[in-house]
């Protein structure tokens, strides 16, 4: 070794030690993948057949196998035939003639003409080991796999809710016959169950890959469910119907590969290929969940978690999940207000421009929600700096739980500190306020008379610069009202609780005439210090990464969807 | 009906929980206790093992509904338990049950055990009674009956009151 061991108090990363390797065969092509692979906890363990073949790019059918999941090995769907090196009596390995080794594919011990498959969610590689993930004799070992799960299945498929976005529909497609033998009566289960207060349970439609118990089991804490009753009539229940309550049940419905687990919020009200997905972050505390927006033409239909490893792994909770439907309610504010009156965005920034370039150095106070963007943040704090104003946000708490809720309810505490907004400061403007030395406030994202700023004291305001979503008492105060956007409505970025910045993108139009702020903040910015900034929010981030050191060094286009980790 | 453990069955079971490494695996000896006493397990029976063993009711109720012999209703005094398996189903055990559930006014096509509505009588299905020879048989509480034929089934229904 010639690296010189210079000790030092906070080393850097040591360079992982060389991956283990072995040599396996996947549908023909040979590899070197690596001995231990994560499980479902991220603990080395011996790599799977299944993620062997991902490893060579072949994804193997599976149904009850999930990543982030303890192995059941239930569904039988990934069952590949495969090969191991044969060893002759002498321990040696036979070859064949050309000197490679010979391979004993694997059969029924009593019946060695019947290819014997294994399951490759649950089988560990061994060296030398040949997968075919395409022969005949798996093709035909998925075929009966799926038959046999299809015998009591109703194929209801034209009125099932989970049509469009069902495993057993594609893999029946990819690796199914069309006929079945089976001409018996099918077995009968109930219907339409009330799981718990946020899930409907359909029985027959259900394979018994048991991924929604050992979900709520082992991931969400609640052993709530179970499989009862035997052979054919296996059902899943919870002990009484409506008692599968916890935070995180609609995850189930995720995980559910048909459609036997449905979202009483979402089931039968959109066909899912309908729906347009845009990725976005959840803001409804400091976790900043990665999430998927499904809407269909201007409305929000749901939220569902986006794999992200450095947040929420798969998972959200339902509380977060259902937190959508306040961006298209009726009274959000949709028209630009100036002294009570109906006004344009020109007339308005114009004004408000003016009256902030003409208040005297210091009497104005600026206080943003840790519900703005990050960008915003940064563009009211330029504004701020030019006013000489006194900065402050809002805290926002509430209960933390142990696997994704913070005690954090604001979506961008981070984002706002890490551009000089603090909460601690409110009472600062408060206090200015009643003292007379502010006379101009800008709120954007707060009702402060819910926070120390009553309505006693905003009456003694000057001016009262006011932009939301929803209406409140403060904007009902407001001299000049700016009606903002929904995250789901912009796009722009949120730091969560550890530091990982995460951006969103629009999924719907803001109502009425409603803009995303960053964009009239730039013209305010622009009118009240002179400084032409970014009318992209690619170029409004990028400026904000070059003068805001905790984001030093980051570009918007690479910031990728999972987000980047920032130092607090 | 209230559910009440006797403090001697409890101090029995909870002497019994102290055999196994883990008290879950205490859980039939539980259900079969409770069945003995109480004829049946009720909902309150598989809460009260739960809360005993320190599961969640559903992992009790798993067991229960597993195996037929747990009988989560109480059963009619005369228990008629007809066999169905090979022997017995050759020599036409379904006919014997669709007649006792006919004469009953039960369902000759349910699948679980049936009790009459006056609690007099419970109808159902079992496997192999050890008495092939004699097929189709049926056991009545404790008598076995063989050769059951829809004359004999009759019998049966009579004197079972």
């Amino acid at each position: 070794m010639s690296a010189p061991a210079i000790p030092s108090p906070a080393p850097a990363p040591v360079a992982p030690p060389p991956v283990e390797t072995m040599t396996v065969k996947v549908n023909g092509k040979t590899l070197q993948v690596p001995k231990t692979m994560p499980d479902w906890q991220g603990k080395p363990q011996a790599t799977t057949m299944l993620q062997a073949a991902r490893c060579a790019g072949v994804d193997i059918p599976h149904y009850c196998y999930h990543d982030k999941l303890p192995v059941a090995g239930n569904c039988r769907m990934c069952l590949v035939e495969f090969g191991t090196p044969m060893i002759g009596p002498d321990r040696k390995p036979v070859l064949n003639e050309d000197g490679s080794p010979k391979i004993a594919k694997s059969v029924l011990p009593y019946e060695p003409g019947t290819p014997r498959g294994a399951i490759a969610c649950a089988t560990p590689i061994a060296p030398g080991m040949e997968i075919y993930a395409d022969s005949p004799a798996t093709k035909q070992m998925r075929e009966a796999v799926l038959e046999s799960l299809l015998i009591n299945h109703p194929l209801d498929c034209p009125i099932c809710d989970q049509a469009g976005e069902c495993k057993l529909q594609e893999y029946s497609v990819q690796h199914g016959q069309a006929g079945s033998r089976f001409v018996e009566a099918k077995v009968h289960k109930p219907k339409a169950v009330d799981l718990g207060p946020r899930i409907v349970l359909d029985d027959e439609r259900c394979i018994l890959c048991t991924r929604c118990i050992r979900f709520t089991k082992d991931i969400a804490g609640d052993d709530a469910l179970g499989i009862v009753n035997r052979g054919s009539y296996n059902t899943i229940a919870a002990w009484k119907e409506g008692a599968f309550d916890n935070n995180y049940t609609l995850n189930t419905v995720d995980l559910c590969p048909v459609g036997a687990l449905t979202s009483k919020d979402f089931r039968f009200k959109m066909r899912v290929w309908f729906l347009k997905e845009t990725k976005s972050v959840c803001t409804s505390c400091g976790t900043g969940c990665s999430i998927t927006i499904g809407s269909r033409e201007g409305v929000i239909q749901r939220y569902e978690p986006r794999e992200n490893d450095g947040v929420n792994g798969p998972w959200m909770c339902d509380s977060g999940r259902l937190n959508y439907k306040w961006v298209a309610r009726e009274d959000r504010l949709k028209d630009v207000m100036v002294g009570g009156r109906r006004s344009t965005w020109t007339a308005a920034l114009k004004e408000v421009s003016a009256k902030l370039a003409a208040a005297p150095k210091g009497s104005t106070a600026v206080v943003a929600s840790a519900r703005q963007t990050t960008e915003e943040l940064f563009l009211l704090k330029k504004l701020a700096d030019k006013l000489g104003a006194q900065t402050a946000s809002v805290a926002r708490t509430g209960e933390a739980d142990k696997l994704l809720v913070a005690a954090d309810k604001n979506p961008n505490t981070n984002g706002a500190t890490l551009n000089g907004f603090a909460a601690a400061d409110l009472p600062k403007v408060a206090a200015g306020i009643a003292a007379g030395s502010i006379k101009t406030l800008v709120v954007f994202g707060e009702d402060v008379t819910q926070h120390g700023i009553g309505a006693d004291l905003l009456a003694k305001l000057e001016t009262l610069v006011v932009s939301d979503i929803l209406p409140n008492a403060t904007t009902a105060a407001a001299t000049h009202l700016l009606p903002g956007a929904a995250h789901a409505e912009k796009r722009g970025t949120f730091v969560n609780v550890k530091g990982r910045l995460q951006k969103f993108t629009k999924a719907v139009e803001a109502p009425g005439d409603a803009r995303a702020e960053w964009e009239f903040l730039h013209d305010i910015v622009l009118d009240v210090t002179g400084q032409d900034g970014f009318v992209s929010i690619e170029g409004l981030f990028n400026q904000m990464a070059k003068e805001v050191p905790a984001f030093a060094g980051l570009e918007w286009a690479k910031v990728g969807d999972t987000g980047v980790n920032v130092p607090l | 009906m209230s559910f009440a453990v006797p403090a001697t069955l409890e101090a029995r079971l909870d002497e019994l929980t102290t055999h196994y490494p883990q008290k879950r695996s205490a859980s039939l000896m539980f259900l079969h206790a409770l069945q003995e006493h109480f004829g049946h397990i009720s909902d309150e029976a598989v809460e009260w093992t739960a809360r005993k063993l320190g599961l969640t009711p559903i992992n009790v109720h798993e067991l229960v509904t597993f195996y037929p012999m747990f009988r989560q209703q109480p059963l009619g005094k005369t228990h008629v338990k007809v066999c169905r398996t090979l022997s017995c189903a050759l020599a036409g055990s379904a006919e014997v049950r669709a007649h006792f559930c006919e004469k009953l006014g039960l369902d000759a096509h349910a699948h679980a055990p049936q009790t009459t509505a006056d609690g007099k009588f419970t109808v159902e299905f079992v496997e192999c009674l050890a008495a092939c020879g004699s097929a189709p048989v049926v056991l009545v509480n404790e008598d076995l009956h063989e050769k059951v034929t829809a004359a004999k089934a009759d019998d049966i229904l009579r004197t079972g009151k």
